[in-house]
């Protein structure tokens, strides 16, 4: 039936081609609305999973008496009956299941003195594992060279800065290779508070035994001020510490290299009334997880060990939510121009049952049966549907090439590194040639049947 | 040869009783058929005479299974045509009877040997064997030369000749033909009866021809019904000459 169908279509090229292009264009919008909407949400998630957001939990303690959420702190140990986040407790996060690497956050303000101007800044130690940030696509330079070099990363406002340029406002940004040029390679110098252990005061031997006091005698170190030189070897157009808000860092050292430093740090002078031997507490620990989808076990696991934590997978949730949504969307706007090719079929199939009358006249005289004729239209209307899909899959699949170049060229204008909007998942290709067959087959029904119903000797009597 | 043609005429093939077909155009009914009870034996070739509008293409398309009666039954082989089911009548029409018509009737988008073979699509006969056996069909009208051209590039003549090549496909048992020559010049109509005669006394075929040209039938059926105004008026058993012969090529 399908051959004869086929050959069918062949007679009346024209129109039918016409009526094809109609579905081929409906299917086309729909595969290019949602190939759009699948690429952007691809985009926007490789962003965010890129940016460490997804699969980071980041952990403090609780003696810190700032935990994300109020919820947190009710229900744990008290504050003062807390764990502090010790090496110890970084090593035990880091063994548990599905975490890839728990590494301390190492932070502090500090003055770096570029061709003898001095300059306060806030630095942060950035694990080797952060070489993949997308932050660092744009980068001018190279990464680290090894986990304890003696280097650091410029963030491009703090580049500008040390260059004495700061933007007007309203004025284009200097762009980031025009900054590096007179940077990279040259020399910082970093002026930071080293902490060194100092041997235990005699008036401690002698206190209370059974005060806690006893047990903290580690806890005292003196404060040396030092400094160091440092190499830049790159400088970064986007900020990889954006999640920091107003204490993110300007300048980035390898973390192995600023933890040797043993740069005083905030929560240090606290926890000198708490220290239980001589090693330093961290104000946050990040942990990052095989997945996003185990984010949420880990954490449980954490808070277990009593610290607080905080990831961002509720905030992704909402993101994911809203993109579900504009797939809808942009996928009923697709369906709608599927719907009026669908007419167009149900138009083609009608006219060619008044056009070929008689030749249903004649295939039921010499004996073609109700299910007959209508299995041929029905065949017609599927052919269609599968020459559209096809077409269309190929259309919609070189429309959103198209934005997507178009959208390149326009973020090459801006400045901005190409990125992949647009994204043809298997499942698009074949559902949407799949929809074109049933919405032609659907389409074909009404024509099929009235086709079948025709009356032979009326269809003949008229020459 | 009218000897041998009595010995097969025992069985009777098709008989109608009290057979009705009306139409209303309106108020007014038009009785096309109107109360035919006739009997047509196993091997006959019939004639249906009458002037236009007296109801013989109705009573055939009735035979044909292409009609449905109001009233009255046609009864085929101890089946009753009205009461078979659409599906039922397509197979009836598909395996049963051969049809051909006095406009050929032969699809135009589709070469000889394509038409010629559809019956055979519709009886879901093999890819394979539906070449060998439409090209045979064709062969036997002398068309095989013919087989990839399109209808409107043949003569009158030889676009019944593949019509009647569509209606022995199916090997059916009856040959029903609507003014076969009626478009035809008197040349190529006497081609076409020879073949219709020899599809009824070779392949012992039932024929039953609707013509208004009483010496078309005088010369070729064996019994000729007239009718009028949709009733029977007369029926009458012909020896055809056995001149008729020799008027063959």
């Amino acid at each position: 039936m399908a051959e004869l169908a086929v050959r069918n279509l062949r007679e009346s090229i024209l129109r039918n081609s016409l009526t094809t292009v109609g579905i081929s264009v409906g299917v086309a919008s729909l595969v290019a609305m949602l190939s759009l909407g699948i690429g952007l949400q691809q985009l926007a998630g490789r962003r965010l999973q890129k940016s460490g957001l997804f699969d980071t939990v980041v952990v403090t303690s609780r003696r810190d008496l700032r935990g994300f959420n109020r919820e947190q702190e009710e229900n744990g140990p008290s504050p003062a009956e807390s764990p502090s986040l010790t090496e110890d407790a970084r090593q035990k996060i880091a063994q548990l299941p599905n975490v890839l690497e728990a590494y301390p956050d190492i932070r502090f303000i500090t003055e770096v003195r570029y061709e003898d101007k001095p300059h306060l800044t806030m630095m942060a130690g950035l694990p080797f594992s952060a070489k993949n940030n997308d932050a660092f696509d744009g980068m001018q330079g190279t990464f680290f060279s090894s986990e304890t070099a003696t280097e650091v990363i410029l963030q491009k406002s703090f580049a500008a800065q040390l260059l004495g340029k700061t933007p007007k406002a309203g004025g284009e940004e200097a762009s980031v290779t025009e900054l590096a040029k007179p940077l990279l390679g040259k020399q910082l110098t970093m002026r930071y508070a080293e902490r060194t252990a100092t041997p235990e005061p005699e008036s401690k031997k002698e206190a209370p035994a059974d005060s806690e006091l006893a047990n903290s005698t580690g806890a005292a170190y003196s404060v040396v001020s030092r400094e160091a030189a440092l190499k830049i070897v790159g400088v970064c157009d986007l900020d990889p510490d954006s999640m920091r808000g107003q204490a993110r860092a300007r300048v980035f050292l390898p973390l192995k290299l600023a933890q040797s430093l043993h740069v005083m740090q905030p929560s240090d002078l606290r926890d000198t009334t708490n220290m239980t031997n001589g090693t330093p507490a961290y104000t946050t620990v990040e942990v990052h997880v095989k997945s996003p989808t185990q984010v949420q076990p880990v954490e449980d696991a954490i808070k277990k060990m009593g610290f607080n934590t905080f990831s961002i997978v509720d905030a992704t949730r909402s993101l994911r939510q809203f993109f579900a949504v504009l797939d809808l969307f942009l996928g009923i706007f697709g369906s709608l121009a599927l719907a009026v090719a669908s007419i167009g079929i149900i138009n083609t199939l009608v006219m060619a049952i008044l056009e070929r009358r008689r030749e249903i006249g004649i295939m039921k005289a010499i004996g073609a049966s109700d299910s007959d004729v209508k299995g041929l239209f029905f065949a017609e209307a599927g052919v269609m549907g599968v020459f559209g899909g096809f077409v269309g899959v190929a259309l919609g699949w070189a429309i959103g090439r198209v934005i997507n170049l178009g959208t390149n060229v326009y973020l090459k204008r801006q400045h901005f590194p190409p990125e992949q909007i647009w994204f043809v998942p298997w499942w698009l290709v074949l559902g949407a040639i799949g929809f074109a067959i049933v919405v032609s087959l659907l389409s074909g029904l009404y024509p099929a049947s009235r086709a079948a119903r025709l009356d032979p000797v009326q269809a003949l009597r008229y020459e | 040869m009218p000897i041998g043609e009595s010995s097969r005429q025992n069985s009777i093939a098709i008989r109608t009783e009290n057979l009705c077909r009306h139409y209303s155009m309106g108020e007014t009914v038009i009785r096309a058929v109107d109360g035919i009870s006739v009997q047509v034996a196993s091997g006959e070739f019939v004639a249906l005479l009458g002037t236009s509008g007296s109801g013989k293409s109705s009573l055939l398309n009735l035979i044909a299974g292409l009609d449905r009666p109001t009233a009255g039954s046609v009864i085929v082989q101890n089946n009753d045509l009205a009461k078979l089911s659409r599906e039922e009548l397509a197979k009836y029409r598909l395996h049963t009877v051969g049809m051909v018509f006095q406009s050929f009737n032969l699809i135009p988008s589709m070469s000889l040997l394509e038409n010629v073979e559809l019956p055979l699509r519709f009886a879901e006969v093999d890819r394979n064997k539906r070449d060998g056996l439409a090209r045979q069909a064709l062969n036997r009208v002398g068309l095989s030369a013919r087989s990839r051209h399109r209808p409107t590039e043949l003569s009158g003549g030889e676009q019944q000749r593949a019509s009647l090549a569509r209606a022995l496909i199916n090997q059916p048992q009856f040959l029903l033909a609507d003014e076969p020559t009626g478009n035809l010049d008197s040349q190529t109509g006497t081609e076409i009866m020879n073949f219709i005669r020899e599809f009824n006394q070779g392949l012992g075929m039932t024929i039953i021809m609707v013509t208004h040209e009483r010496a078309l039938a005088e010369r070729y059926a064996n019994r000729m019904i007239f009718l009028a105004d949709g009733k029977l008026v007369g029926d009458q058993s012909n020896i055809v000459p056995a001149g008729a012969r020799g008027v063959t090529s």
